[in-house]
Formats: structure tokens, sequence, C-alpha cells
């Protein structure tokens, strides 16, 4: 039993290890002064002061931040209702059609997605920016959600219902009360992974967006072509530093406040 | 239920938090005011030193957008919906973009350093007396390689890239036209042929060239060939100074046959609002202490022949990037050859691609 | 319990006939015009030629063996994942790294692969000698299984959560192996989540770009690769829808198959 405890160890640091290797590297190059991503010459802070010199930079984190918090709430809300309702869907045939329309904006190329998005938009009258932004975030990151949550749906056994509403619970109250909670961790999955995806876009991002508004993606990529300035893995870097303090943090304040944490399961 | 509404409610309320203080950020830089220039550039392409000196000299207000490739800029400034005053694309995208009326005439009257600029560089094929267009940078197509690695070899032409001894060596640019460009140029057709026949007969060609290649592939190009890990290149001469610049065991030559020269150019795309500002930049711009400010910072060949002066004598008299005129006259810009061409060029590409061992 | 079907599904709907319906149409619409704006069923024609046909099926070998190593790796990393202390907070640490841009990890891993790079200088060292990594199937499928794993533990690790602990001890009490256990009680349960976690990771893997070329130098040429292309370099639209549609109704062919096999498990 031990022996299986210390190589299921092993695996996990493996696999830890491999996740964080290309992020360990970049915060390396950070601070090399010859100011590319090879050939270590010295150590310097010269762009972290770059970083911080640079108004419109920080402009566009908050925007990049702003737009992923707001698009995968919102997303996440509309995706378990989208889940409660395909899984309400018994027949079927017509249940297999909406989730078939479900995964076709996973599957569209974001390119696709982003350019008749954008004749969507110019066509309706919508002003590129902040807005267009966000509803094109919304837009991919429901079904991610809808495919997180459905399978608890799924799980769920109709007995456990039956009897919350033979305890005469309305149907709000069984939704509140006995599916909401048990479907918890795939809520949770899904506002990840809806952040994940907001965070990463470029493509659809970048088709959409307009009038000075910018994420963090689409600056970067606009400077692959002249090269990406070491001043990006300072910024990377402070960014994931901000992250892992705050995720940490916020975990063990919870964990000593209620033992139980915000996210992940709850513990029966 | 109580725990995820809160987080939703916190959620909401940070992210509420955030854009109320973005919003003051920008209006604390004067974004928000209507007296704004908005430059829709590729990233990181201008000195910002000379933004804000632009800013401080005309009381305008800079807003920089970037895009990553001429195609997604134009599909962006035909949709409409944003603002863009001035924009630099690459001279064969300028062709394209005046068919599609997607450009304003630009007045000269408004821009004296006009007059500063190279008479090669001007009233080129792909816009006739510069009425959409004035020239920003410009540059050629060339072979870079790394002779350490290669035990002294030189190279001065195309076929040299042929030579079995460089199997699995050679990186190439990502483009339909450049690389089936320098196919028909190692065969000395035009780079603008549209023959079947020597179409074909370069795509021939090129496929026995692929145990050479080691990889197609896009702006990397500059990081991979600096760490060495190719030692032969077909690139752009603006990528091939970077490069140079971080590793200085690298040469880069134009290829005897011939190549391609190509141009980036400032124009004034329809969504222009405030056409006075961008008149007023691209004049700035054009200013030889500015541009060969510029030329520092980025690192192009300028179109400038004042600024050029002003450059040190190692950048300015180097002929692999400032080449003589016997040379620039066998150097061809891509021409426009209609929209069926591109697309058969492309197609023969993407066979290229995945022709493979 | 009809009344509250109808109620969740308008928000749903609402969204999908915005946002999905659209672009579909916008896409079907322009797969039926050539270069130069006139009518054509010439697209699809070009779909049947060799160079297309090759390029699905490597799509599809690619995106099955992308999916196959992330399921190896994904499996035990949540199983072993739940049984560690803070197992939520590893969890997150599992979806922080997807946060940070992916062209910079891209050219993180770029730097670890080279020739000169941090692997091949560890390869050296233990005698194996340096190899070509970067450019190589090997590389490509390791990239993508590492942005996809999250997509594929979340779910998994997920629905592990779910096994009721009695289960487990019957299962012992009965005399059976821990290995028996896993094959005849563990993993069972856990289908669900493994079917969510392969449609996650196999539907967006059919339409990688960007990777192709970064880490394949273009060696691997996918679906996603040829309508990236004809959206931004050739500006042929037509084309590009036309392989999206295709990629789309596949897509839903696939769906369609496996979820009749989905909802009989559903009523086990």
């Amino acid at each position: 039993m031990s022996k299986n405890n210390k190589l299921s160890q092993l695996y996990l640091v493996v696999v830890f290890l491999v996740l964080y290797a290309p992020i360990l590297y970049l915060m390396y190059y950070s601070f090399n002064s010859a100011g590319t991503m090879h050939g270590f010459e010295g150590f310097t802070l010269e762009w972290y002061d770059e970083v911080f010199h640079d108004t419109r930079l920080l402009i566009i984190v908050l925007n990049t931040v702003v737009i992923a918090l707001f698009s995968s709430a919102i997303s996440t809300i509309l995706g378990v209702v989208g889940a409660l309702a395909i899984d309400r869907v018994r027949r079927s045939k017509p249940r297999n059609a909406l989730l078939a329309m479900n995964n076709v904006l996973i599957v569209s190329p974001d390119v696709i997605i982003g350019a008749s998005f954008l004749i969507f938009f110019t066509m309706i009258g919508i002003k590129l920016g902040f807005v267009s932004v966000l509803l094109s975030h919304i837009a991919f990151s429901v079904p991610i959600v809808v495919l997180m949550v459905l399978p608890k749906l799924q799980e769920m056994s109709p007995t456990l219902l039956d009897a919350a509403r033979d305890l005469g619970a309305s149907g709000w109250g069984v939704v509140t009360k006995v599916v909401i909670p048990f479907i918890r961790p795939g809520i949770f999955a899904g506002f990840f992974m809806a952040l994940t995806y907001s965070l990463d876009d470029f493509a659809v991002t970048f088709f959409v967006t307009g009038n000075g508004f910018s994420t963090l993606s689409v600056e970067i990529y606009s400077r692959a072509r002249h090269g990406i300035s070491p001043s990006i893995n300072a910024l990377s870097t402070l960014i994931f530093l901000f992250t892992m303090i705050l995720v940490v943090g916020y975990y063990f304040l919870t964990r000593r406040g209620n033992r139980r944490p915000e996210w992940g399961v709850q513990q029966p | 239920m109580k725990q995820l509404v809160r987080l939703f409610i916190a959620v909401f309320i940070v992210a509420g938090g955030l854009m109320y203080f973005t919003s003051y950020l920008n209006s604390s830089e004067g974004y928000s005011g209507s007296n704004t220039l908005t430059i829709y550039n590729w990233g990181d392409y201008v000195d910002p030193e000379l933004i804000a000196e632009f800013e401080k000299e005309s009381g305008l207000k800079v807003i920089y957008q970037t895009f990553d490739s001429n195609e997604a800029m134009m599909t962006k400034i035909s949709q409409g919906g944003t603002t863009f005053d001035i924009s630099i694309p690459s001279e064969y995208a300028i062709e394209k973009m005046k068919e599609d009326n997607l450009l304003l005439p630009i007045d000269h009257s408004k821009i004296p350093n006009l007059a500063n600029i190279d008479s090669r560089f001007l009233d080129l094929s792909f816009d006739p007396d510069n009425e959409y267009s004035i020239p920003y940078f410009w540059g050629t197509v060339g072979i870079i390689y790394n002779s350490d690695l290669l035990g002294g070899k030189t190279f001065k032409s195309w076929n040299d890239l042929w030579s079995p001894d460089l199997r699995n060596q050679i990186l190439l640019v990502d483009g339909a036209r450049e690389v089936i460009g320098f196919g028909l140029n190692s065969l000395h057709y035009s780079l603008n042929d549209t023959n079947e026949d020597h179409l074909q007969e370069a795509k021939r060609k090129l496929g026995t060239l692929t145990p050479n290649v080691k990889a197609i592939v896009g702006d990397e190009i500059k990081m991979l060939l600096a760490q060495e890990e190719a030692a032969v290149g077909v690139v752009w001469s603006g990528d091939a100074a970077e490069i140079m610049g971080e590793n200085d065991k690298l040469d880069y030559v134009i290829p005897e046959e011939g190549s391609n020269v190509w141009f980036d150019n400032m124009v004034i795309p329809k969504t222009a609002r405030n056409i006075e500002g961008a008149h007023k930049f691209i004049n700035f711009m054009l200013d030889p202490e500015h541009a060969a400010q510029n030329a520092e910072y980025v690192g192009y060949a300028t179109p400038n022949a004042k600024a050029r002066e002003l450059l040190p004598e190692e950048i300015s008299q180097d002929e692999r990037f400032y080449p003589k005129e016997e040379l620039t006259n066998k150097l061809e810009v891509y021409e426009n050859l209609g929209k069926k061409m591109l697309s058969h060029y492309n197609e023969l590409f993407l066979e290229f691609k995945m022709h493979r061992k | 319990m009809t009344k509250t079907r109808n109620l969740y599904l308008i928000p749903y709907i609402a969204w999908m006939l915005l946002f999905v319906a659209t672009p579909i149409i916008l896409i079907v619409y322009d797969s039926f015009f050539d270069v130069e704006g006139h009518f054509t069923w010439g697209n699809f024609q070009k779909f049947l030629t060799p160079v297309y046909l090759r390029m699905t099926f490597n799509s599809f070998w690619y995106a099955f063996l992308i999916t196959l190593f992330s399921l190896l790796v994904a499996y035990p990393t949540a199983y072993w994942l739940r049984r560690t202390k803070h197992k939520q907070l590893w969890l997150l640490l599992i979806i922080v790294p997807s946060w940070i841009n992916l062209l910079l990890k891209t050219y993180a891993f770029i730097g670890l692969f080279g020739t000169y790079g941090f692997v091949n200088s560890f390869l050296d060292w233990v005698g194996i000698g340096t190899q070509q990594i970067l450019f190589t199937d090997f590389s490509f499928v390791f990239v993508s299984v590492y942005i996809f794993i999250p997509f594929m533990i979340l779910p998994i690790y997920n629905s592990l959560e779910e096994i009721n602990p009695s289960l487990l001890y019957a299962s012992r009490d009965l005399g059976a192996s821990p290995w028996m256990t896993f094959r005849r009680v563990v993993f069972p349960l856990t289908l669900g989540g493994v079917k969510a976690g392969c449609q996650a990771v196999f539907i967006p893997a059919l339409s990688l770009f960007m990777i192709t070329r970064l880490i394949a130098g273009n060696r691997v040429v996918t679906l996603g690769t040829a309508i990236e292309q004809h959206f931004l370099v050739t500006q042929d639209w037509g084309m590009g829808s036309a392989i999206a549609v295709l990629l789309i109704i596949v897509m839903a062919v696939i769906m369609i198959a496996t979820g009749n096999r989905g909802a009989r498990n559903t009523i086990r």
C-alpha cells in the first residue's frame, strides 16, 4: 500500500512538473538582460520596470480580467440553465439535436466564429468594443459549461428528485435545494473552463474588438511579428504569481473559516 | 446554493470594480476625449517615444491598436464598426484595399516631408503617384545562413538551397508567394509568373527540396534561427536584421537570380475620423530625424533618403539591407495576380506542405 | 413538469438562435460562393480531392491520438489527486497554468524542445544524445495534450468524487482485489466523466491550428490549419466555410452516434 502511495505521489509530481515547466521557463527569462528567450546573459529587473511604466499595458490587462470574470460568470449561469433544459428533454432525437447544436461553437475554428460574429455585430449595429467582446466570449463559453454540467445532471438518480417532490418541495425548491448542490462540482468546472477559454482566446476577440479596446492575447499575438519583448514575460510572471497568491490564499482562508472551500466538491 | 450565489456576486463586484478603475485610468490618460488619433499597426512597429513626442507636438491623444496579419486587418477595416485613422499594410494589401475602396486619397500638399523619400521608392506599380500610400519601411526576401554550422559554406543563389548536404537544415517562412516565388526565381522565371507550365515546374522543383526542409514556420523563425535550431532560413530582410542583431554568426544574402522587394506603407483607411490628424502624423514620421530614430528602433531599412544619412554608417552603408541600385533593379514587387491566381498559388503551396517524405 | 421544462428552454434557445444559428447560417451561405463571389458547388467538390481527404484523415488521426493520450495521463492524475490532502487546491493548480497565454507557453516549449534546449541537454547528460524533438509528431501530440489536459481531468475527477465510498468497501469485503474493484466498480461508474472529457478534448482537437505551425512546423496540416489559411491568408472564405460545414456535419454525426449510447448508460 505504501509503495503504491509513493508511486502515485511520484506520478503527480511529474505531472505538475510538466505542467509548470514552460511557465518556469518564461519566468526565468523575464530576468534575462539579453532580452531574449535563450542564452541567459545576466540578471536584470529592467523588464519589470518597463511593465510598471506602461499604463497602456495595465489597461489591457485589466480589460482582459474584467472580460474574463464577467463572461465566465454569465456563461456559467446561462450554461447551467441550458444543461437543465437539455436534461429535461427526454426523447433522444431532439435531445441529440440540441447537444449537436451546443457543440457547434466548440468545433468551429475560432477564426470562423470571430469572422461571423464580426459580420453579425456590424449587421445589427453593435459598436465594436467591450460589449461585442463580452457577448462573444459568453457565446463560446456557454457550450463548454453545458458539457461540464450535463454529466452531473445525468448521474442524479430520479429517486432523489421524486423523494424531494414527495416531501413537498416545489419545482423551484427542488432545483435550488437538491439539483444545484448536487451539480456544484460541474458548475465550478464549467466556470473555471470558461475563465480559461476567455483568458486564452485570441482569434475571436481580435475580430470583434475595436475603438481602442484590446485584450492581452491580441496584444501578444500582434507583437509576434517583431519579436515578443521580455516585458511580456515579466508581465506574465507577475500575473502568474498574483493568481497563485490569490488561489492559495483564498483556499486556506475559506478552509479555516468553514472547513469547506468554495469550489470543488461538497463533502458528504 | 448560498455559497454559490455569494461567490457569483463577489465575482460581479470585483469585475465591476476593476471596470470602473479601468475607465478611470483611461480618462486620466486622456483616451476618452474626441481629440484622438487611432493608429492600427503591427505590434511594436513604431518607437513609442515618437508617439509621445507626436502627442506633445500635435496635442492629439494617440490610441494604438494592433493586428497580426494584413488579411485580418483588411477584414476589420472592410467591416467597419470601429475607427482607424492610420494603418500600415504591406504593398500587396494596398492594391487589394484600393480595389475594394477601403482607402482615402492622401493630400500631398499637407505632407511637405514627402520630398525626403528616395525617389526610387515613389510612384511604384502598386500605387501610382502615391495617391493612397506613403512608404514606411522596405526590404527584400533572401537567404540567411550560419556558416559556422555548415563548415564555412556560403550562399549566393536560390539553387544553393538544393545542395544535398543541407538535409533537414532549412527553415522556410510560411508564405505562399514567398515560397512559390523563390521556386520560380530559382528557375529564372519571374516571381509573378502565371504560366501554368512554369508553376507546375516550380512545384515539382520545390518538391525535391523537401528533404532539406526542417519546418515551415511563421514569426518564430527569428527565434529558431537565432537559437541555431537550423542553419539556413528563407526570410524577409527585416527579420534577418533582427536575427543578426541577436546572433552575429549569421549572414544574409539576396540571391543573384533576383528576389522580392516589399514595402510597408502608411495609409488612411476609409474608417478614418481624424483625417487632418492622420496627415499630420504621416508628415511627422517622414521628418528625417524622426524617421531615423524610428529606423533605429524597429531595425528595418528606411526609404527616407535624408533619414538614412543620419543613421550610423555601419547601418546605412550595409549593402545587405540597403542594396545598390544594380541589384534593386533585379528585385520585383509582388503584383496583384487576381484572386483566382492567388488562390491557385495557395493550393500549390498547400500541396507542397502536404508533400512529405 | 412540462411548464418548468419550457421555462428553462427559453433563455437557452434564445441564446442558441442568436449566437449559434446565426454563425452557422452565415457559414453555410458563404460556403456556396467562390473567391470572386459567384455561386458554386466547387468548394465541396474540391474537398473531395486527395489533398483535402488526406488532411481530413490526418485531423481525425491526430485528434484521436491527442484524446487517447490525454485520457491515459488524466485518469491516473485525477484518480490519485482525489486521495491527496488539499485535493481541491491541487485540482485548481492543474487549471492555473492554462491561464498563461498560449503563444508564450508555446514559445517556451520551443525553447525547451530545441536542439540546444533543456530537454536535449538532459538527454545528452543521461547519455541518450541529442534528438530532434521539435517539429515531430511526438512534440505535436505532447503539446496538444498539455493544452487539453485540464479539460479531461476535471470531469473525470468530478465523477470519481461522486462514487459512494460504501460501494468500494462492499467490493473489498466481497474479496475483490484493488484492480478488480477498479475495473468492475470504479471505472464503469466514471464513464460519464470520461465521455464528457473525451468530447471536450476530441472536438476542439479536430480544429487545432497555430501549434501545427509552431510546434509541428507545418509537418502536420489539419483541417483547422486549412480553414485558418483560407480565412486569413487566401481570403477564400467560401472554401474555408465549406470545410467548416463538413466539420460541423461530422461532429453532429459523432454526437448523435455516441449520444445514443450515452442515453442507454443513463438508463442503467
